[in-house]
């Protein structure tokens, strides 16, 4: 619904673009004026086009629209005030023109018809729209559609919270002001061990979103929206957008990033099962196609809710079974983090050597509440199995909790863990958790 | 978003859900959602009511891909008639049965009905007023812009903010009879 000003003032020919001159008079009004006899207004309409109408309306900023004449001419005063009635019966108007519009209703029949008319009209203009849809609406609407008539190009699964997460935050631009498009935003990571923080916008938040989204998109083969073909790694191309995005006005940025997402969906339904081992390049570290996308929603709702925080907005979290599906990618990602944490000096050495395949020490990380499971770490090395027969330490935490320490938005320290067991392996699985985020 | 504008989204819109891609799907719903929640909400007065309406019109667009004709205007006054219709008959089964149940006269029913489908005929008209209009109005009435700031928002003259405001509401006061008062003239306006 929202069109963009750009659509307005270049949009196919409607009444009034400022090349044509605008219809004066709308046919009804004529109407209600061919029923007066007054001659006061058919010279009010003869005089419409003068000069002097055009002064009257330049110069009554702020001033009592020429209530009164103050020399404009019997004509003027109502011309002006019978062009004031739309956005007199909207609130529209200074407290001067409304005074003005309201004295001029108490003698002038046609206008008092036409304001009455209006202001009923503004009466059938719906009190609220659909603000407030019930996020989860979206998902139960597909789903009563998709039991009637399967789809024959379904969205795979593990696209679907990408689907969800991109949907929530383009509703939530949708109801946010324009005004706050520039509204800063706190973006917060874990680096160098500590918690680093960044000021942002929505607009700015936007982008960096379309651009990680292209590393996704530049694997499928579409256009990488940086025309860089997927090269570079989050933070480096997030860097060179920013550099090089004019300050962007306001709206602009939405378009192509929606629009991208939906691109994306449509491809990855189009390429079925079989893309979901498709790698997807993040510079440093490669993930498959469909952990890709759970990143992707994952760092989609991380900054949706960022953004909702910043223009005070209630935004959820995922639901159960799309957080469970993000909590398991970190989970799956915690033993590799761990290792390289380890070769760069940040972890406690290895304490046995373990055979690829086989159990090694385990850490049982138990998430609770909606979207919670069992996970079990294997510490010693990627190539091991976690194991229950091999648990040294357990982490428990909320599953909102753990994303957010995914996210870099908590730092290891501060955690709402239950910990029990060996507290350096502990300590190594929040910080290997909290080292996931960037920016 | 205005890039695929319409009808040309709209045909291609049509041919995806034909082909049964749930992407679409969830494309269609991304766009027309809220109308069709708000435009049912209005109708019935009811949040439940709504979502039902809702999964209905969305379950019949996906069912019934074809039934969408191009040349009748856009998909958005199509799922927009269809709402109304859904949400008015709705209203009157759901009267009917309260009548039935001694609630209320015939008159009182009719009256409600009557009143629920002017409403619903102002919607319409507001979905498919020219987008000029429907932007003015939008800013002035939900996001309460005065026309200046209106005016400066979609960058015209302050002039032609209330001419917007004013041609929006004169063309939305026909809702309140079947035939609108001057209705062909507004109408040729696009």
């Amino acid at each position: 619904m929202s069109g963009t000003p750009e659509t307005t003032t270049t949009g196919p020919a409607h009444p009034g673009t400022p090349e044509q001159p605008p219809v004066r008079d709308a046919p009804a009004v004529r109407e209600a004026h061919a029923g007066q006899d007054g001659s006061a207004v058919r010279e009010a309409h003869a005089g419409r086009d003068a000069p002097a109408v055009r002064e009257a309306h330049a110069g009554q900023d702020g001033s009592a629209a020429g209530s009164g004449g103050g020399g404009g001419g019997v004509g003027d005063p109502h011309r002006v005030l019978k062009s004031l009635l739309g956005a007199w019966a909207l609130a529209a108007c200074s407290p001067e023109e409304t005074l003005a519009v309201e004295e001029h209703l108490t003698d002038c029949g046609s206008c008092a018809e036409e304001a009455v008319r209006l202001r009923d009209a503004v009466g059938l203009l719906q009190t609220e729209r659909g603000l407030d849809l019930d996020p989860q609406l979206r998902s139960r609407v597909l789903a009563t559609c998709l039991n009637r008539r399967p789809a024959r190009v379904p969205v795979p699964a593990w696209a679907q919270p990408y689907d969800t997460e991109t949907a929530r935050l383009d509703a939530l631009l949708s109801d946010i002001d324009p005004g706050e498009w520039h509204a800063p935003v706190q973006l917060r990571w874990f680096e160098e061990e500590r918690q680093v923080r960044r000021k942002a916008t929505v607009v700015s938040v936007i982008g960096h979103l379309m651009t990680v989204d292209g590393l996704v998109a530049a694997a499928l083969g579409l256009d990488d929206p940086l025309g860089m073909a997927g090269d570079g790694d989050p933070t480096s191309r997030t860097e060179t957008y920013w550099l090089n995005a004019r300050q962007p006005p306001t709206l602009t940025v939405r378009g192509p990033w929606r629009e991208q997402s939906h691109t994306l969906l449509r491809t990855v339904s189009f390429a079925g099962g079989g893309a979901a081992e498709l790698g997807v390049s993040y510079g440093a570290f490669t993930l498959p196609l469909e952990d890709a996308l759970l990143e992707r929603a994952f760092e989609c709702w991380v900054h949706a809710d960022d953004i909702a925080r910043a223009v005070d907005y209630p935004y959820e979290p995922p639901t159960g079974a799309h957080l469970h599906k993000l909590i398991d990618l970190a989970a799956r990602l915690l033993p590799g983090t761990l290792a390289a944490r380890r070769r760069a000096g940040l972890a406690a050495p290895a304490q046995s050597l373990v055979t690829a395949g086989s159990p090694g020490r385990t850490l049982h990380l138990e998430v609770e509440g909606p979207g919670g499971g069992d996970w079990w770490i294997p510490l010693d090395s990627p190539a091991a199995v976690g194991s229950a027969d091999r648990k040294v330490a357990h982490i428990a935490l909320d599953g909102v909790e753990f994303c957010q320490l995914a996210a870099g938005h908590v730092s290891p320290q501060e955690a709402a863990a239950g910990q029990l067991g060996d507290r350096t392996a502990v300590r190594d699985v929040l910080f290997a958790a909290a080292s996931l985020s960037r920016l | 978003m205005a890039k695929d504008a319409p009808p040309r989204w709209d045909r291609r819109m049509q041919q995806r859900l034909a082909r049964g891609e749930a992407a679409a799907l969830g494309e269609l719903y991304d766009r027309f959602a809220s109308l069709v929640h708000s435009l049912a909400h209005r109708v019935l007065d009811d949040e439940d009511a709504a979502d039902q309406i809702t999964r209905e019109v969305f379950g019949h667009v996906w069912e019934n891909p074809h039934a969408y004709d191009p040349k009748e205007g856009s998909m958005r006054a199509w799922i927009a008639r269809l709402t109304n219709r859904r949400a008015v008959h709705r209203l009157r089964q759901s009267e009917s049965a309260a009548l039935a149940d001694g609630g209320g006269t015939a008159e009182e029913l009719e009256l409600k009905v009557d009143r629920a489908a002017a409403v619903a005929r102002a919607d319409y008209i507001v979905t498919s007023m020219p987008a000029p209009l429907r932007e003015a109005l939008e800013l002035a009435y939900f996001k309460r812009f005065d026309y200046r700031q209106t005016a400066r928002r979609l960058g015209v003259t302050e002039d032609e903010a209330r001419r917007r405001l004013r041609l929006g509401l004169q063309l939305l006061s026909t809702a309140h009879t079947a035939r609108g008062v001057g209705g062909q003239e507004y109408g040729s306006a696009r």
